[in-house]
Formats: C-alpha cells, sequence, structure tokens
C-alpha cells in the first residue's frame, strides 16, 4: 500500500482525536496498573506477584475487560500511532528547543514501545493462551527474560520508553484537548508529566530488578529455554 | 589614502540556493558582496540583481526572490536564511553568521530561486472563512463593541502576515499530509473573538474538524518560537483544540 493511499484511510478528526483519547483512557490506566501489579513482585516477591495476577484473572468478564480494555485499543492505538510516526518530518537540527525533542522523542518511544508490547505480549499472554506456561508461572517466565543480559536491556529499553510515551502523551494529551491552554498551565503541566515519567520509569525498572532475584527461577522456563534456543540458532 | 580605502573594504560571503523552475533541480550559487553598514539581505539581493557576478567572476542570472514592505508587515521575502525561515528584510548583515546560506522555503512549491507560492496559506484561509461578513444589500449599521481587554489579545493575532514561516517550522506540514499549519488556526480564533466575526464561528470549527485541519497539530511547538511576529500561536491553537472539542459535543448531543 502507498503512503497515500494509507493516508486516506487514517486521516480525520475524529480518528486522531480517538486515537489521542485511547492512549490514556483505557491504555495509560492500564499501564499505571500494570506498573502496581510488577510492584507486587518488589513488595511480595514471587509470592505477591502470583496473589496479584491471581487477582486481575478474578475480575470478572476478564476476557471482555481484556479485549475492550487492552488488545483493541492498543492495536488502534499501535497502527495509527506508526501513521503519526511515519508522517512526521523531524527537524530538530533546525529548531533545538525542549518541545521538538519532545516531540521526536514521543515519535521514536512510540515505535519502540510498538515493537517491545508484540514481542512482550507473544512472551507471556500468548503463550498462556497457547497453554504453553500458566498464570501462575510468569514470574518465572519473566525472570528467565531478564535475567538474560541482552533482554534485560532491551526490556529496559521497553519500559523507559512506554514510560515516556505516556508521561508525554498525557501531556500533549491535555494540550489537543483544549484543558491546557496557555504557557503557564503547559508549563506547569509538563513539569508534572516529567515527573510522572521519572516515577513511572524507575518503578517498572525497580520491578525489572526484582524479578531477577533467585525466588522467581524454575518457573515455566522451559518455554523460555526453547525459544532461547531458536532465537539463538 | 585612497588606496588604503579600498584594501579596508569588508566582504560580505553568500551561498544562495536557485532553481530554474517549480521543476528543475535546485543549485548552489556562491556571491562576495562589498561590506555597507546596515545592510540587510534584501539590500544584498538587489546589489546582486544590479551586478549578477558570482564570486569566481562568472556572470550569471540575477537571483530572484519576493518583497513588498521592507519592514516586516508584509511576509513576502520569507526565505530560509542560516538554516532558519525568516523575513529577509529584516535580516541585518551584522547579526548573521557568514558565509550567509540562503535557501527557498521548500515547505512550498518553489517558483523561481527564492520565490516560493504560498497559495496553500491563503486557500486554508478561504477554507476557514477567515473574514468577517459585514456586506449586505442595505446598510447593517454599526456592529457591536469589542470588549477592550479581548481586542487587545486579539491584536497580537490579527499582525499574522501569512508569511508561511509557521509552516516551514512544522514537522508536520510537510509532503506527506494535508496539516494546513498553524497560521490559519490562529486565524480563526482571530474571527472567532470578533463579536461580528462570531456568526461564523460554528462554521469555521467544522472546517478546522475537516480533514487537514487542527487534528494535524503535533505540539513541537516550533511555530510559536519561529513566528517573526510573536504570535501566540499554540495558545490559538490549544484554545482552538477546547473549541472544536466543545464543538465536536454539542454536535453529538444537540441534535
Amino acid at each position: 500500500m502507498t503512503w497515500k493511499g494509507v493516508h486516506e484511510l487514517m486521516k480525520g478528526f475524529y480518528s486522531r482525536k480517538l486515537h489521542s483519547l485511547l492512549g490514556v483512557i483505557p491504555l495509560g490506566f492500564f499501564l499505571l496498573e500494570h506498573m502496581l501489579t510488577n510492584f507486587s513482585a518488589v513488595e511480595g516477591g514471587s509470592e505477591g506477584f502470583k496473589e496479584s495476577v491471581a487477582f486481575l484473572n478474578s475480575l470478572p468478564m476478564v476476557l471482555a475487560l481484556e479485549m475492550f480494555g487492552i488488545w483493541l485499543p492498543l492495536l488502534y492505538h499501535g497502527v495509527y500511532g506508526m501513521y503519526i510516526a511515519f508522517q512526521a518530518k523531524p527537524n530538530n537540527n533546525r529548531f533545538r528547543n525542549e518541545r521538538n525533542l519532545r516531540y521526536l522523542l514521543q515519535r521514536i518511544s512510540g515505535v519502540l514501545v510498538f515493537a517491545f508490547v508484540i514481542w512482550h505480549v507473544y512472551e507471556t499472554r500468548v503463550q498462556v493462551a497457547l497453554g504453553n506456561v500458566t498464570h501462575e508461572e510468569l514470574g518465572g517466565v519473566m525472570h528467565g527474560i531478564v535475567t538474560h543480559p541482552v533482554y534485560f536491556i532491551l526490556y529496559l529499553i521497553g519500559v523507559i520508553s512506554a514510560a515516556f510515551h505516556f508521561a508525554n502523551g498525557l501531556w500533549s494529551f491535555l494540550v489537543s484537548w483544549g484543558i491546557t491552554v496557555g504557557p503557564r498551565a503547559q508549563r506547569v503541566s509538563s513539569n508534572i508529566c516529567m515527573g510522572l515519567f521519572v516515577i513511572v520509569a524507575i518503578l517498572f525498572t525497580w520491578s525489572l530488578f526484582a524479578f531477577r532475584g533467585a525466588e522467581f527461577q524454575a518457573e515455566g522456563t522451559a518455554w523460555l529455554e526453547m525459544t532461547f534456543r531458536t532465537l539463538a540458532g | 589614502m585612497t588606496t588604503d580605502t579600498k584594501l579596508a573594504v569588508k566582504k560580505v560571503k553568500f551561498i544562495i540556493t536557485r532553481q530554474d523552475d517549480p521543476e528543475s533541480k535546485p543549485y548552489i550559487e556562491q556571491f562576495e558582496l562589498d561590506y555597507r553598514p546596515g545592510m540587510n539581505v534584501i539590500s544584498a539581493l538587489m546589489e546582486i540583481q544590479r551586478n549578477p557576478v558570482k564570486q569566481d567572476g562568472a556572470q550569471t542570472t540575477a537571483v530572484c526572490w519576493e518583497s513588498n514592505c521592507l519592514e516586516e508587515v508584509c511576509g513576502a521575502c520569507s526565505m530560509v536564511i542560516n538554516g532558519k525561515p525568516r523575513q529577509a528584510c529584516a535580516a541585518l548583515i551584522d547579526q548573521l553568521e557568514q558565509p550567509i546560506r540562503i535557501e527557498p522555503m521548500r515547505t512550498f512549491p518553489v517558483v523561481r530561486d527564492l520565490v516560493i507560492d504560498r497559495a496553500r496559506m491563503f486557500n486554508a484561509l478561504k477554507k476557514v472563512k477567515a473574514w468577517i461578513p459585514i456586506d449586505g444589500t442595505y446598510d447593517l449599521g454599526p456592529g457591536p463593541r469589542m470588549p477592550e481587554k479581548k481586542r487587545q489579545w486579539a491584536y497580537e493575532l490579527s499582525k499574522c502576515m501569512t508569511c508561511g514561516v509557521c509552516l516551514e517550522a512544522c514537522p508536520n506540514v510537510n509532503e506527506k499530509t494535508d496539516f494546513m499549519g498553524p497560521a490559519a488556526i490562529s486565524q480563526v480564533r482571530l474571527f472567532n473573538a470578533h463579536p461580528t466575526g462570531e456568526m461564523y464561528e460554528d462554521e469555521r470549527l467544522d472546517a478546522l474538524m475537516e480533514d487537514g485541519g487542527i487534528e494535524g497539530c503535533g505540539n513541537s511547538q516550533n511555530c510559536v518560537r519561529a513566528c517573526p511576529k510573536g504570535i501566540p500561536l499554540t495558545t490559538s491553537i490549544a484554545e482552538m483544540n477546547k473549541a472544536t472539542t466543545k464543538h465536536m459535543f454539542k454536535r453529538w448531543l444537540n441534535v
């Protein structure tokens, strides 16, 4: 498909507005929820994490919640986001200001997170759906991934990109919906959102380190070892 | 004494990107002019027009450009000077790093050399009805008064000269999008603020919500920093974001 065809399909006020909305509701909230669930691995270790996962799976209509709260919004936001990212013509060498840098980083982090989320969902939720791992074994799966030095770095890049994309996206959401209008309001919300970025990034990173703990070992690693071998070979 | 003066003449170097017609390939030519106190890019271009000789001494054609007012209010002489889109008439040689690089604003179709076609901006102004309807078949009488406080900020928006610098600075105005750019969006705010212009408010917001409208903004905020008239373009865009959001819900819920 040519760019013109993509553009004809994607352009318009409402499709762009929907992209912006979904980034915060529900995806922003889901990201924060995910951050808290992960943090139970820091606070409660392997058992704490299992309990959190069990709690989420005990929610009523959990499949519908996942479908309409995560998968479909993620698919739309991700695919439409690629269109936004690749229509940009960055000019940061000519206009070296912070907002323009964040404009570029928002698009780069979006593309990184798009790839990261596909990989991460494949390794976790898809494997649960295929029956290769159980929900209880997810902590072990994570342990297997983050103890591998290369994958650990990739996961770090993934979660930090996601934290930035969320926080900076929240800032531009506030502008795009006409909530923060004047320069002072946009400056204050910018400080708050960048603070949020730091907090979310730290909490996600912290839980990645927690998953490296030995107590997460030896759960659901059989499948992972298999994929590692395939990837390496 | 006379020989001393001759030696002391300062030179100004120019590297100009030229193009013979809209379809042909751009090329670069270098010029070296005698420095004169107070000279600006326009006076330098006039000098080249009088004596179109390149730095290497070879004859060439005069470099084409557009300009009118020479006091930064008409917007005609916008070009990229040392990487920054701006008005050539306000670009003083004393304040520019040499050699001075001059290019056309490529966001727009290049007609010849530094002459560009800003028709897309005027089409955007037509699309958003950037005027105030005062004509009738009979005398409509005086319009309602505008509060002084409102007039003060609206006056700032009225300084827009459709020069195109904000479009050149915007990473979302390019060949892959049909984004109208910041200038026309700010004009919607201006004309919707006017007590008579307000009568077209809904139509202007509808136009902003069409393809290539306000949704094209990516919040890089280069426009507000590049605007030669200091127009608060990002405040205008956010204000129109608010207005179109409200308008969207009104369209859904009021029918």
